[in-house]
Order: structure tokens, then C-alpha cells, then sequence
């Protein structure tokens, strides 16, 4: 456990882990796991850029009302909170230049 | 297309409670809810998390047990997974579920989508990093994820849960930082009768409080001038404290000052809502089964008003008997008979209400924000935008999203609601029932075209 990460998992999670990609770094998050729990676990503080103002987002409610933590997945965007960790996730941070670059 | 007698959306205390009633009374119940589990939010993956997670939770979240269970050995068909977009009159409820949409109709529907954080909107409050208390409660219940470096920001008791399952698990929060004052505490004291006679709220409210003196957690209250630092993540809290500004470093920021009936669903049904001065939000107007002014539609739990969780439950089987009876699956001395034992139950559970309102009343700040500070996160408006809008002659909140997209994005004025009501009715000199609330329109969650294509074949629903 690194112990600089804003989070911290309590206890050993029995889900065997599998990779997800997010923004093209590998991660090892728990199969199941709620995604945007697994996803400020492993250190990731930013999910998206807002399409006003290009401002930093991360999850805010973690119950699917408040679209803080949009991500895109398969090309759409997706309410981390409500998402389970499968294997092979391709995740990207909408806002962010690659997914610019697609939509232009 | 599946008829039911019912269907009820969300499974937290109230809907899992009125599904388990209303199918023991002989009605065919579907029980639709967003989350893969039974629980709601209060009571998230209770049947789920691991023997030390459950201990540090405490006994007040484990009782959720009772009614998860009870849901499994009825009838009812639990839809997990399910996010209801639109409620038709008649009725017919559109929802997703894995990518596909699907479609049921009901004779009636009982709403019990519970509650959200009241809005608190504050300088900085947008950042990564900052958080509802809920928010936080909902990492730990369901992923045993822990903030390690916290501030617990505003007022209510809920605050004080966080603190003592987070010092019990060995990651105190740096601070609470309340804003309730003295002279709230005083004018409580009037509603101590009520509060005592729901004594073992107040005596695990002492309890904890104790605790966290004992574990030596900072508390500052009448904190005021509250606001976020920090360039890409929350990185300093600041406020004002007995006159001395406070800087606190810390990475995560939990905020909360209550929580508000979440009334997206009862609103674009068309059910009335009026003001609700001791809870500071608006609620459905309902009778006291908790049926509404639309024929057929019911609410129940914190989304018909904040009562807390054995409350919610409580109201939902109150308004199961009175949907069994509308039925003719139970006569009305059979209905009023089985809710006498309930309605004295929920009084009970209803009697610290008046003293929590009073004594931890939302904050004042965040009611009413500084011009410069963001009220809708989604379309980043300011609250002095707002401002100038009235001035501009905008009469109500439907009119803001004209001037100036406030209330339009993703959340659909979840997060902002309220506060435009406040804004406006400040402006105005106008009451929040006359200058009302936005308009909710279907869907009520975003839908895929592709989700709307395969509404003509049959849903693959399950029973979990």
C-alpha cells in the first residue's frame, strides 16, 4: 500500500484483481469493486475535465446523482459510481486531449 | 410488456419495506432500483460486506439485514440495476438496465428514492477531493475505503457518525469543522420534550461525542467565511473560528448539513410539493399514508420528508397497507389496524426531529453563497450570475436555465435546486413555495438511443 494516496482500502479485498486501462496507464483494481471506489484507491484524483471551463472533476455523491464522475468508456460516458470493475476496462478521462481528438 | 399491481422504485428502507408488505398482501410488487444490491444508500451492500467492516459500522447499519432478508423470502421481483428514466401517467415505467431499455406497467407506484446531501455550495467545493459525507459513507460501506487525511465540514449528526467509524478504524479526521453555534444549541433546548422522548438517538449522539473527545479529534463549531484551496485538488481548508482565521491541510473534505428529499421522480410526475420551514426544503404534499394528489402515485421514506431510516421503513409499510387497501386485497379496519402499531413507531422515531433541525440548521453560508461561488457544478454558474438574473427580471428557477443554462446539465438541478430557489426568493422578497422549483421532465437519468431501440423486445429482468 503506498501510504502518500489520499485513500486507503481497510481491509485485504478477496476479489482477485484484473487490469483496467485509464488514460492508457495500467491499473490492478478488484473484479466487482465499485469502479470510481477502485479508482481513488489507486491514487487516481482527477476523472475528468469539465466540458465548460476544462476545471478538474472527481466523484462528488458516489450514488449516481451528481455526474462528477463521468468517465468514458467504449466511447461513452459512464458514472464511474455506478459501474462495476470488469477486466479490460479501457477507461479515458473525458476532456482530455486524446478524447478531443476523436471528437473533433 | 409485465403488468404489476405495484411497482416501487428504490430499494431502501422504505421501498424494500413496502415491497415486502404489499407482496405478503397478495399484490404482484416489482421493486426497480439503480444499485446492483438491496440497501439503498443507508444501508448499502449490507448483505455484502465483511465481518470487521460490518463491526466498525456498527449495529444501526447491520439491523438493515432484517429487511434485505425478509425482501429475499417474498415474492417480490427485485430488478437490480434498473435506472428508471420516465414514469408515464397510467402508468408506465421506461428504465435501463445492462445497455438495454425495458418497459413495465402498474396499476400504482410508490416512490421511495429517498434523499441527497442538501446542496452546500462553498468556495472550492467543485474540487477533486471534495466530497458529501455521504459520499464518504457510501466508500467505506460498500469498497472499505477510507479518506486518510480528512476534514468533516458543517453540521449534523451524521458527522459525527463518519468521525467515530473513521477513528474506529484507525484514520481519525484532522478536524470537524462545524457550523452550528451556541445560540442553535440554546434554541434546541425548546424542542429537549420531543428529543428525549427519542432518548436512544440522543444518548448515541452523547456517546459519540464523547468518543471522539476521547480520541482527540479537534472539533471547532461556529465556523464561519468556509472555503476550499487549492489549484487541482483540495489541498487547504479555511475558516474562521472565535475570530481567528484556520488553515487545515488536508486532502479530502467531506461536507454535509443535512440531507433533502430527493423529489425528481414525485416532481415529474406532477405531484405538489410545498416548503417545509423546520426542514428547510421542499417535500411532497401527502396524506398521511403517503399518497399523493396524483391519483395512484405514492411516496414514502426521506423522499416524502427526512425521518431517517427506521422511519422510511416504517412509512413504507404504511403506505403498502393503504396501496393493499386501495386494492381491495385488505379491508380498511384491517389497514388501520395494522398501522396503528406502525404509526406509534414512527412518531417515536420522528420525535428527536425538531430538536436536530434546530439544533444543527443548515449553513448559512452555503444557503445563501457569495456572489463568486459556483451554485451549479455542471454548467459551472455563479450565484452572482444568479443575482444578476433576478435583477434582470427572471421570475423563476424554469426561467434561470434561459438566462444562463443553470440547472441544465448532467445532475438536472440535483446540486443546485435548492439554491436557485434561495437565490431567487432572496432577490425577489418572495417565499420559496411562490417562487417554486425547476421543472423535471423525463428522462430523469441520461438514456442511449441504443437503450431506447431495444424497448421493443422483451427485457431480460432477474430476481436477485
Amino acid at each position: 500500500m503506498n501510504p502518500v494516496l489520499p485513500f486507503l482500502e481497510i481491509e485485504a479485498s478477496s476479489a482477485p484483481r484484473v487490469e483496467v486501462r485509464f488514460d492508457g496507464a495500467p491499473l490492478l483494481l478488484p473484479l466487482g469493486a465499485n469502479l470510481a471506489a477502485a479508482l481513488l484507491a489507486a491514487g487516481i484524483e482527477r476523472f475528468r475535465d469539465t466540458p465548460v471551463s476544462g476545471a478538474p472533476r472527481a466523484p462528488f455523491c458516489m450514488m449516481g446523482a451528481c455526474f462528477d464522475c463521468l468517465v468514458e468508456i467504449d466511447g461513452m460516458q459512464r458514472q464511474a459510481c455506478m459501474i462495476e470493475v470488469a477486466e479490460g476496462l479501457q477507461i479515458t478521462r473525458p476532456g482530455s486531449p486524446e478524447v478531443r481528438h476523436v471528437a473533433s | 410488456m409485465s403488468h404489476r399491481d405495484l411497482v416501487i422504485v428504490g430499494a431502501g428502507p422504505a421501498g424494500m419495506a413496502a415491497a415486502t408488505e404489499a407482496a405478503n398482501a397478495g399484490l404482484s410488487v416489482t421493486l426497480l432500483d439503480e444499485q446492483p444490491r438491496a440497501g439503498g444508500q443507508i444501508y448499502r451492500d449490507v448483505d455484502h460486506v465483511p465481518d470487521h467492516r460490518a463491526a466498525l459500522l456498527g449495529p444501526d447499519y447491520t439491523a438493515g439485514r432484517g429487511l434485505t432478508v425478509a425482501l429475499r423470502r417474498s415474492p417480490v421481483e427485485h430488478v437490480t440495476g434498473a435506472v428508471v428514466w420516465s414514469i408515464e401517467p397510467g402508468f408506465c415505467l421506461s428504465y435501463s438496465r445492462d445497455g438495454r431499455g425495458a418497459q413495465l406497467t402498474a396499476d400504482r407506484v410508490l416512490l421511495a428514492t429517498g434523499a441527497l446531501e442538501r446542496p452546500m455550495p462553498l468556495p472550492g467545493w467543485t474540487l477533486p477531493g471534495v466530497m458529501t459525507a455521504g459520499a464518504g459513507q457510501i466508500l467505506l460501506k460498500q469498497s472499505g475505503v477510507l479518506a486518510r487525511s480528512a476534514v468533516l465540514v458543517g453540521a449534523g449528526p451524521l458527522l459525527y457518525l463518519i468521525a467515530v467509524q473513521m477513528l474506529r478504524a484507525g484514520q481519525p479526521p484532522l478536524a470537524l469543522v462545524e457550523t452550528q453555534t451556541g445560540r442553535n444549541r440554546r434554541a434546541a433546548l425548546r424542542h429537549l420534550g420531543g428529543a428525549l422522548r427519542g432518548w436512544p438517538y440522543m444518548a448515541k449522539g452523547l456517546r459519540m461525542l464523547a468518543e471522539l473527545k476521547r480520541g482527540g479529534v479537534p472539533r471547532y463549531t461556529g465556523a464561519q467565511d468556509i472555503r476550499i484551496e487549492g489549484d487541482t485538488r483540495a489541498e487547504v481548508l479555511c475558516f474562521s473560528h472565535r475570530g481567528r482565521t484556520r488553515r487545515l491541510a488536508c486532502e479530502t473534505v467531506f461536507l454535509h448539513h443535512g440531507v433533502v428529499p430527493n423529489t425528481q421522480a414525485a416532481r415529474a410526475l406532477g405531484v405538489a410539493h410545498h416548503w417545509s420551514t423546520q426542514q428547510q426544503c421542499f417535500v411532497p404534499t401527502l396524506d398521511c399514508w403517503g399518497r399523493s394528489d396524483v391519483p395512484g402515485v405514492f411516496v414514502a421514506g426521506d423522499g416524502a420528508g427526512i425521518g431517517g431510516a427506521k422511519a422510511a421503513a416504517l412509512s413504507g409499510r404504511l403506505a403498502a397497507l393503504a396501496i393493499a387497501c386501495d386494492a381491495a386485497r385488505l379491508t380498511p379496519d384491517e389497514r388501520d389496524r395494522r398501522a396503528r402499531p406502525l404509526r406509534s413507531a414512527r412518531a417515536r422515531e420522528q420525535a428527536p426531529r425538531p430538536f436536530l433541525d434546530t439544533a444543527y440548521p443548515p449553513c448559512a453560508q452555503a444557503l445563501s453563497p457569495r456572489d463568486e461561488t459556483l451554485v451549479c457544478r455542471c454548467e459551472e454558474v455563479t450565484a452572482g450570475t444568479v443575482r444578476d438574473h433576478a435583477r434582470a427580471g427572471c421570475l423563476g428557477p424554469n426561467q434561470t436555465k434561459a438566462f444562463g443554462r443553470v440547472g441544465m446539465g448532467p445532475c438536472q438541478g440535483r446540486y443546485c435546486g435548492l439554491t436557485v430557489t434561495a437565490l431567487l426568493a432572496e432577490a425577489t422578497g418572495q417565499t420559496p413555495d411562490q417562487t417554486g422549483y425547476y421543472r423535471i421532465r423525463p428522462p430523469l437519468k441520461p438514456v442511449t438511443l441504443g437503450e431506447l431501440a431495444s424497448l421493443k423486445t422483451p427485457p431480460a429482468t432477474g430476481k436477485n
